[in-house]
């Protein structure tokens, strides 16, 4: 048996009160692909952002060659051998290939200037050894994103990286690179460098990965060789047995009349032929894979990316939905997918915030009146008991929960007929997350229309009456809640699979 | 632990959570103040007609200051305003000459507006940085006055114009201070207490989250440099009323001390915040320092070493986090 490459044991981390991690444990041994898995917020990041000297840890050793390290800074981690392959590239794209392979740690020349063409032999010999070919003299910007990944792979081997975190490393490639993609990381593994693989697409882990490590909820659940363990075993261990009360799906019995029909919806590359109905009382679920559409949907659907074709009616009329603020006065809201960047002004209060679409009705005469202002503001506060100590504060100093619940109440003020919610629950609080199921399903209550859309199945079948599956832009499939038995039967139609 | 030690340590800890930071400006001016107060009490700086003079002179700056407030809460910068002014005063002076007083007073703000309206277009619809095209403005809006009076001066003869825009006063209250109070007062309620003012500052915060808000942020951007070029024509009116002569130079480098008194007054330059009456005391800092300086005998290059010394310390100590 060889040794391991790093070893994590016993770590735990938690921010402000929240444990994110608890007593994990995680090996990877020398030239071993290991898959990490769970769902969002089971504390993968958590766990990779530790090892890459990004966050410290609570408690816990981490050993990489069998000594042990404090990593202590992306530097430091990076100086014990630990590369990552960002989802999002860290590339310079103005810069070339080498320049960007050798950025801060340039070879110099005799006169103690930087050696570019030096940079660009070592380059090209850390691409001969990946087996690919790639200019290192062209800049990033003039090459295709699959050539990106392929150099950011360069840059930490040429930093002599043992272990290489990559995360989600196909997301952005076609098929045939995804391929060349694994047939260079079987190349890394005879090297004996150690691969930590996280991805959500289960056949890409058969196919590439040596052993799994599941996490869920914070803490370790499993770690087992991929050729002793089935799918469906992975699925369950990821999911776990649920807190059943709140995740429970619950017939509402049948919805009203259709409140909003879309027909051939086509946007950018992403959104190709969608079409569906939506019933008021209704909640329908929006589930597929990264990359399938979903965002792009609901970006489309409130006007903020121009559809090339098809047509949106809410109750028989066509809708402009031409800008944001067309969609709002047809009676749509969207709650966006990153509420930190989209949905609010962090350094503004609680009470702007809440109040910003709101401003036409708070004014008397030519001004805003304050003490309608703070009115309304406590009353949407109390109405979803949103935990607020001072509405004056900036919303910022908020747990990512309340700030949540403060992007939802905010619009909610403005009493749409058809809410959009992107993501609703990501990085909120288990509690939290209830309340929002709770609120999600009195909307509907109420007789509004809600599209929610998640990457977490659990949450999606406690709240969804129907399910559209996406994939490829287009609906996949399309399931009745009383149709789908279970999780793992979601999964599988997500996947693509049944 | 009885009920009074209690207390103590709470009043400590509010007096420590209290933020200076966010009233450094009015404490800065204060401590200026009362500096130069002991240091130049014998060079009459408290004289009503030292102080009344600082107000005059701080009022242009005050004025384009105020809708400069405005350009940088909202993530934006006007570097035009200076030329914008000088333009501005020539284009009414030569309108006074030729058609009359009320021909003046319209070409004066046209213009601003016209090259405000040009500014904004550029940046909301082209998209291109406003830093970029009114650095090119600022170019040719002097350039446009040096052209069409030959760089000339251009005596104004109508009495009422002159006194209307900066040489009456209003009661023993100089117009140039009325002009820029009014300017201040209306900056503070439009920014703070409007909805123009709300979507300002949102669209200077987070634009997406603005626009994912239903906020046309573009007009926004548009209408904010509008006002700041029909802002900086008024500007330009009030030189040519006060010295009775259009002349292309007339607020040339304005654009800076606009910044820096805006900046001074606590306004983000990132955007997201801002105070007009933090802008108009930044603008009075700038004033008094001006003028303490004077009076303590300090020739023109120290004054400008020590005024840029001072407005780095104050946007220094201002500064967040």
């Amino acid at each position: 048996m060889t040794g391991f490459a790093v070893e994590m044991r016993g770590i735990s981390k938690a921010f402000d009160t929240v444990t994110v991690l608890s007593e994990v444990d995680f090996a990877v041994r020398h030239g071993e692909v290991h898959a990490l898995a769970g769902e969002n917020g089971a504390g993968k990041s958590t766990l990779m952002k530790i090892l890459q000297g990004i966050y410290e840890l609570d408690s816990g050793t981490i050993e990489v060659d069998g000594r042990p390290v404090r990593l202590g800074s992306p530097q430091a981690a990076r100086a014990a051998g630990i590369g990552m392959v960002f989802q999002e590239f860290s590339l310079v794209p103005t810069l070339t290939v080498a320049q960007n392979i050798f950025l801060g740690s340039e070879p110099r020349g005799r006169t103690g200037l930087i050696d570019d063409r030096a940079a660009e032999r070592r380059s090209a010999e850390v691409f001969a050894d990946m087996g690919v070919s790639v200019d290192p003299g062209r800049t990033v910007a003039s090459l295709s994103t699959a050539y990106w990944q392929l150099t950011e792979i360069a840059k930490a081997l040429a930093q002599d990286a043992r272990v290489l975190i990559m995360d989600e490393p196909t997301a952005s490639l076609a098929k045939h690179e995804a391929d060349a993609l694994f047939e260079l990381i079987d190349r890394l593994k005879v090297r004996g460098i150690a691969v930590i693989y996280i991805s959500h697409r289960m056949e890409e882990v058969y196919r590439i990965a040596d052993r799994i490590t599941v996490l869920r909820d914070g803490r370790w659940v499993l770690t087992e060789s991929l050729a002793e363990i089935t799918p469906p075993q992975i699925v369950e261990a990821i999911v776990g047995r649920r807190l059943e009360a709140q995740l429970t799906y619950t017939d509402r019995g049948d919805a009203g009349e259709t409140l909003l029909e879309a027909t051939g919806l086509r946007a950018g590359g992403r959104v190709r032929d969608v079409s569906f109905r939506l019933r008021a009382g209704e909640i329908l679920g929006l589930a597929g894979l990264m990359g399938s559409g979903r965002t792009e949907l609901a970006r489309c659907l409130f006007g903020i990316d121009r559809l090339d074709a098809g047509e949106v009616r809410l109750r028989g009329t066509r809708v402009d939905l031409s800008s944001p603020g067309a969609a709002i006065a047809a009676g749509l809201a969207l709650i966006p997918e990153d509420r930190r960047e989209q949905g609010l002004v962090l350094d503004h209060s609680v009470r702007d915030n809440l109040l910003l679409p709101l401003l036409g009705r708070l004014r008397r005469g030519p001004v805003l009146s304050d003490a309608a202002g703070r009115r309304l503001s406590q009353e949407l506060l109390e109405r979803f008991s949103v935990k607020v100590a001072d509405p004056a504060r900036p919303v910022r100093l908020l747990s990512g929960g309340n700030q949540q619940k403060v992007v939802i109440a905010k619009w909610l003020g403005t009493d749409p007929d058809v809410l959009i919610m992107d993501e609703p629950t990501a990085g909120v609080d288990i509690g939290t997350k209830s309340e929002i199921l709770d609120m999600i399903r009195g909307l509907a209550d109420a007789g509004k229309g809600v599209l929610v859309i998640s990457s977490e199945l659990p949450e999606l079948l406690a709240v969804s009456d129907r399910v559209l599956v996406l994939r490829d832009g287009t609906v996949h499939r399309e399931l009745h809640r009383r149709d789908i038995p279970s999780e793992e039967a979601l999964q599988l139609a997500v996947q693509g699979v049944s | 632990m009885t009920s009074s030690t209690a207390t103590a340590p709470a009043l400590l800890a509010r007096l420590g959570a209290f933020d200076w930071r966010r009233y450094i400006i009015y404490i800065g001016f204060v401590a200026v103040f009362l500096l130069f107060s002991i240091l130049l009490r014998n060079d009459g700086f408290l004289s009503s007609g030292n102080l009344l003079n600082i107000g005059r002179q701080t009022a242009t700056i005050t004025v384009i200051a105020v809708a400069m407030t405005f350009v940088i809460a909202s993530a934006e910068i006007d570097l035009s305003v200076g030329s914008v002014a000088g333009l501005a005063s020539v284009c009414a002076a030569m309108a006074v000459a030729q058609w009359g007083l009320l021909a003046g007073i319209v070409a004066g703000l046209a213009v601003g507006a016209l090259i405000g309206a040009i500014n904004g277009g550029l940046v909301s619809v082209l998209q291109i940085p406003s830093f970029l095209v009114t650095l090119g403005m600022l170019g040719i809006a002097s350039g446009v006055a040096m052209w069409i009076t030959n760089s000339a001066p251009q005596p104004i003869l109508s009495s009422t114009f002159n006194l209307v825009f900066g040489g009456g006063n209003l009661g023993p209250i100089p117009g140039l201070i009325v002009w820029s109070l009014l300017a201040v007062a209306l900056g503070a309620v439009v920014l703070a207490k409007t909805r123009f003012g709300r979507q300002v500052l949102a669209t200077g915060g987070n634009r997406t989250a603005a626009e994912f808000t239903g906020v046309n942020t573009r007009a926004i951007k548009f209408k904010v440099l509008l006002l700041s070029g029909t802002v900086a024509g008024l500007a330009g009116m009030l030189y040519a009323g006060r010295l009775e002569t259009g002349r292309f130079q007339w607020g040339a480098g304005d654009e800076l001390s606009a910044i820096a008194a805006v900046i001074l007054g606590g306004t983000s330059l990132f955007g997201g915040s801002g105070s007009v009456v933090g802008t108009m005391f930044g603008a009075l800092l700038i004033g008094l320092i001006n003028n303490g300086l004077i009076l303590a005998g300090l020739d023109t290059s120290q004054q400008q070493v020590v005024r840029g010394g001072i407005i780095i310390l104050a946007v220094a100590l201002a500064r967040r986090k």
